[in-house]
């Protein structure tokens, strides 16, 4: 064999399409399976809206085992971490989560991801179409004595609405003792997991890391009960947009940074007085002063959905472009978020969305669409 | 009445020189919960393969050729307010559009019933 054809084997391996291991349920289950960040995934199974609308509702248990669970641990893990995230992960207790940004050195958001202190590591979860690049970007630049594990042995299921906690409770008694943002380390059947009450839909949830081997019996068992529904891709992405949270790749990108994004927030009050994160001259200028652009929401006139790419006007002026936008099932009508200069942010701000040539109005909205649904005190 | 089929999953039945033009079944399963449709304006000129509407599902848009030519004699207005008629009823009160035929000889190299069947089973 020779050296090109060696070259042109590692390009057809590295474009194929991988399967999950719970590809056969997913067909099984009647999930229409689409090409998603290199994986075969369910984009639906017995239709968006009715998925979206369930999870509002009960409980839907969506498969994201495509994305990177990633663990860190050696000695000052969370000093190194703050040299690439501007959050304070010194500040994380044990069996607590946070939601950060990992920015180049201009600032610019290479990903958003989920940060876990499981007390002996940090448990990193990142988006699966970017993986391999945050796998690099980490290798590269934390000092050689931490040790990254990048756990592929491992699935990663979410169960999202206001009654996955009586579900997930069933299995995972721990499940109950939980608030948003905690996490926890399990039994079950025999298997060690690791549950936290997060998730990426604006409602109440979990999200639950297993081993592979063990994901078809737990995906079973959930879906045995009158509560639960599987849910594809698709719901996840209408709901997570009337929840207002960015999709890396569509509204995030390295582009964009964290004030720019509407995500101040994952820039920790010790950090923006410190410094000492990627990018901080930029981002504590935009603190100070406002960005010249913004990450808004938009309420769309009409019926017509205003999807990503749609350019956005003030009169004949092009100010804008929409990075996300579709059909939203609980607000009943088309949304859409996407960036605007600071001067045309405010919520109420009139403009226009151009599709297919013709002009759409629309309104500047505060987001969340459908207010976010989280459990911040147990018994509550 | 004779209806025809087409590759691109669109329905024409035909009386006289009038077609009526839809998606079938099989297309509104393909794209799910509709949620909008833009049907062509009364007097629009449509060349077999052009674009002729839009359907959007929740998910995307997809455009639906003009599967012979013809002048649009009306857009069924009643999608403006139910776009989920072509899920509940894509191959009747879900048409898309009427239109005036040019070429009637470009109907016999589309499908019938049988021959559209045989084509979505090999899908």
């Amino acid at each position: 064999m020779t050296e090109t054809e060696q070259l042109d084997e590692d390009v057809a391996i590295e474009a194929a399409t991988e399967v999950l291991p719970l590809d056969a349920w997913h067909r099984g289950k009647g999930g229409r399976m689409v090409e998603f960040a290199g994986y075969w995934m369910p984009i639906q199974y017995e239709g968006i809206m009715a998925e979206h609308l369930w999870v509002r509702e009960n409980a839907g248990l969506f498969d994201v085992s495509h994305m990177g669970q990633l663990a860190l641990s050696g000695d000052k893990v969370a000093e190194a971490l703050e040299t690439l995230v501007p959050g304070d992960i010194s500040a994380l207790k044990p069996g607590r989560m946070r939601y950060s940004l990992l920015l180049d050195e201009d600032g610019g958001i290479l990903d958003d991801l989920m940060i876990t202190n499981e007390g002996d590591q940090y448990g990193i979860v990142v988006n699966g179409a970017v993986k391999w690049e945050d796998i690099g970007h980490l290798r590269e630049n934390l000092p050689d004595d931490i040790t990254l594990n990048h756990n592929e042995d491992y699935g990663l299921l979410a169960l999202q609405g206001p009654k996955a906690v009586t579900a997930l409770a069933r299995l995972v008694p721990e499940a109950a003792g939980l608030v948003f943002m905690q996490a926890t380390r399990a039994t079950w059947n025999g298997h060690g997991i690791t549950i936290s009450r997060s998730g990426y839909t604006g409602e109440d949830g979990f999200e639950i890391s297993l081993p592979n081997e063990a994901l078809t019996d737990f995906a079973d068992a959930l879906c045995a009960m009158d509560e639960v529904k599987p849910i594809g891709l698709g719901a996840r992405d209408s709901l997570r947009l009337e929840a207002g949270l960015p999709l890396y790749g569509h509204d995030l990108d390295p582009t964009i940074d964290p004030v720019e994004g509407d995500l101040a927030f994952a820039v920790s009050k010790r950090r923006r007085e410190e410094g000492g994160f990627p990018g901080a001259a930029r981002i504590l200028g935009h603190l100070a002063d406002g960005s010249p652009r913004k990450r808004v929401g938009l309420l769309v006139d009409g019926k017509m959905p205003v999807r990503e790419g749609a350019k956005l006007f003030d009169g004949n002026t092009e100010i804008g472009v929409v990075t996300s936008g579709g059909f939203a099932p609980s607000v009943g009508a088309p949304i859409a978020m996407g960036y605007v200069p600071r001067d045309h942010a405010e919520p109420g701000t009139a403009l226009a969305a151009e599709v297919r040539g013709k002009r759409v109005a629309c309104t500047v909205a505060a987001m969340p669409f459908v207010p976010h649904n989280y459990v911040r005190k147990t018994g509550a | 009445m004779p209806r025809y089929y087409t590759e691109e999953h669109e329905w024409i039945d035909v009386d006289g020189d009038v077609a009526t033009v839809g998606i079938t079944d099989f297309a509104q399963g393909q794209l799910g919960d509709i949620v909008f449709v833009e049907v062509p304006d009364t007097g629009a000129e449509l060349s077999q393969g052009g674009d002729a509407a839009v359907v959007e599902s929740v998910k995307a848009a997809s455009d639906v050729y003009a599967p012979v030519d013809g002048t649009v004699t009306e857009g069924n207005s009643q999608l403006e307010e139910d776009p989920a008629l072509v899920n509940s009823d894509p191959e009747g009160e879900g048409w898309f559009f009427r239109l005036a035929l040019s070429d009637k000889s470009q109907l016999d190299r589309l499908m019938d019933a049988a021959a559209y069947k045989a084509f979505c089973d090999a899908l």
